[in-house]
């Protein structure tokens, strides 16, 4: 794992683990300041849906040539695949989705109010999957991934962040620093 | 080092809108945004809806003639069960008013369900969304005016579908995906915006539109039916016709007698018509006999036909446009079909319930408030509007600094 780029910040500017609350809030704010300009967001990629299937929700499996750099290939696949599985065993029209609208069809429909559907469910376990990759695979690499469903399911979001170098200095630009990369 | 460098530099603080003057500390930062409460989505939201409920509820812009409607629909079942089932439980069975009632809860609550669940809309694109999908389709860089309509060609189950780009969503539409220019939002598998529901019709709602008018076509039915017994136990009841128009001859203030005996003309022509005759004496089943026979027909045939859309698996609009009927060349077949008419009906009713995409109770994030303002002052802006609303924040903050 690379451990070059400044992970634990760059988490703490993401939210990912949370900041001091207390304390001295303008040293935490100076910091997250200082943050803010070492881990400054460069561009995004957006992986767009696969429609080869159907209306299902897949996503293109293509490696972009923007993360050439960034991530290895198959790791990348893994992720998208992972993602794909997920949603189509959440989308799956079987037996046990059959039970659940049959069910839902003789209460008048009420029961989504008090139930979480299945879909639901495996919603939040691809929550904490994205989560979990984030923290271990893709913040490590300067990038970030973000849920499909908040982006309407249309695409998987992640956004390259290049490392600025040192706390302090505010250059103009972000450039790529090629050697501190790896 | 002073704390007003700090503000400087704080993207955070540039869109806040203070009506004191910003006090000057860092420590007071977060007095400052206490009282600017989070806003959440529903209230930002681009579409043509209202919400109600701080976003649980949301309706259509034009409730169409959803009141008419509802209206309509507990009338007639309200002057049935005042004056129909009192009769009918003494001369048949008590189940009449169970039937007719539970019937006209699954009604109310299926078309409350479908009026005010989320059809299915599709968000729209974030400004950096937009822009790659620009930059994707962009090639010659005229912007100087609106470019011919983009379409987008997928294989889809080895048929080709055109995904058309939405001008208003700035997106390519998924499959099956329509804009509404009544809600002015793009829906899942859109069927059709319905005036009587007063809401699009779409994926996430379908089953629920479904529900209602066949358990609609039902209630009626079952109305007519009871109606009509009603009306025909009383003519057997009493002395027949002549009793039934001699019941209550002080009941019109109009002269009626004249409109009766040319009605009487009517039903020597056509013996078994009494019931039409019989219902003059009573008003309010006389009401519920038009309503009823007016919308069962209507209704059976629209039930009848989102039936076999469901067991083609096809929206309206899909049917209407004939996408998958031929017309347009050979060899087109509906995609999205499974083939079979117990799996399209089972997918399409029982399939997993998707959850909505809008997320209108959630909060909106403090920086994605300034998202348009972009990640900060020096980062390169993913998008040229970004650019210019930094440069206007930059300028209001400038000013209120000096002021």
């Amino acid at each position: 794992m690379c451990h070059c780029f400044p992970l634990k910040r760059f988490q703490r500017t993401q939210g990912l683990v949370p900041t001091a609350a207390d304390g001295n809030m303008a040293t935490e704010f100076h910091n997250l300041q200082e943050l803010r300009h070492s881990a400054s967001l460069a561009n995004k990629v957006f992986i767009q849906r696969d429609y080869s299937e159907g209306t299902t929700c897949r996503f293109q499996t293509k490696f972009p040539s923007e993360l050439e750099s960034r991530i290895e290939r198959t790791l990348f696949e893994d992720t998208v695949k992972t993602l794909n599985n997920y949603y189509a065993e959440a989308e799956k029209i079987g037996g046990q989705s059959y039970l659940e609208g049959c069910l839902a069809c003789s209460t008048a429909y009420l029961i989504f109010l008090c139930m979480e559907t299945r879909y639901e469910k495996v919603l939040k376990k691809i929550a904490k999957y994205i989560q979990e990759q984030n923290e271990k695979i893709y913040a490590p690499r300067g990038l970030l991934i973000t849920d499909p469903i908040e982006r309407g399911m249309r695409v998987i979001e992640i956004s390259i962040y290049e490392d600025r170098g040192s706390s302090g200095s505010s250059s103009g630009s972000s450039s790529v620093s090629g050697s501190t990369a790896r | 080092m002073t704390s007003c460098e700090y503000q400087q530099i704080d993207p955070q603080a540039l869109p806040t809108p203070t009506p004191a003057p910003p006090p000057h500390h860092g420590n007071d930062r977060d007095k400052r945004e206490e009282p600017k409460r989070p806003r959440r989505k529903w209230q930002v939201f681009p579409g043509k809806n209202r919400f109600y409920c701080d976003g649980r509820i949301m309706v259509a812009r034009q409730s169409g003639v959803l009141p008419l409607t509802l209206g309509l629909i507990v009338i007639t079942s309200g002057l049935f069960f005042i004056f129909d089932c009192p009769f009918l439980v003494k001369h048949l069975t008590s189940c009449i008013p169970v039937i007719g009632g539970g019937l006209f809860v699954f009604v109310v609550i299926t078309l409350l369900q479908t009026s005010l669940t989320d059809p299915g809309i599709l968000p729209r694109a974030t400004p950096d969304e937009a822009a790659d999908i620009e930059k994707q389709i962009d090639n010659t860089g005229n912007a100087s005016y609106r470019p011919p309509p983009r379409t987008k060609e997928v294989l889809i189950n080895q048929q080709v579908v055109k995904l058309k780009y939405c001008f208003s969503c700035k997106m390519f539409r998924p499959p099956r995906t329509s804009h509404c220019s009544l809600c002015d939002n793009c829906v899942e598998r859109f069927d059709h915006h319905c005036p009587w529901v007063g809401n699009c019709v779409g994926k996430r709602n379908y089953r629920f539109f479904y529900t209602f008018i066949v358990s609609l076509s039902f209630l009626t039915a079952f109305i007519f039916g009871c109606v009509t017994t009603h009306l025909a136990l009383r003519a057997q009841g009493g002395k027949g016709l002549v009793f039934a128009l001699q019941e209550s001859p002080g009941r019109y203030p109009f002269n009626h007698k004249r409109v009766l005996k040319f009605l009487s003309v009517f039903s020597l022509i056509s013996p078994s018509s009494n019931v039409p005759m019989l219902s003059l004496t009573q008003p309010p089943t006389a009401v519920e006999l038009v309503i009823c026979f007016f919308s069962v027909w209507s209704i059976l045939g629209l039930s009848g036909f989102h039936t076999y859309l469901v067991a083609s698996n096809l929206t309206t609009n899909e049917d209407i446009k004939g996408s998958w009927s031929g017309k347009s060349g050979e060899g087109v077949t509906n995609p999205y079909s499974h083939k079979n008419i117990f799996i399209n009906c089972c997918s399409v009713l029982c399939g997993p319930m998707p959850p909505s995409l809008i997320d209108r109770r959630g909060f909106l994030p403090t920086d994605e408030s300034v998202q348009t303002a972009g990640a900060g002052i020096e980062l390169p802006p993913l998008a040229a509007k970004s650019e210019i609303n930094v440069e206007v924040k930059c300028l209001d903050f400038a000013v209120s600094c000096t002021g």
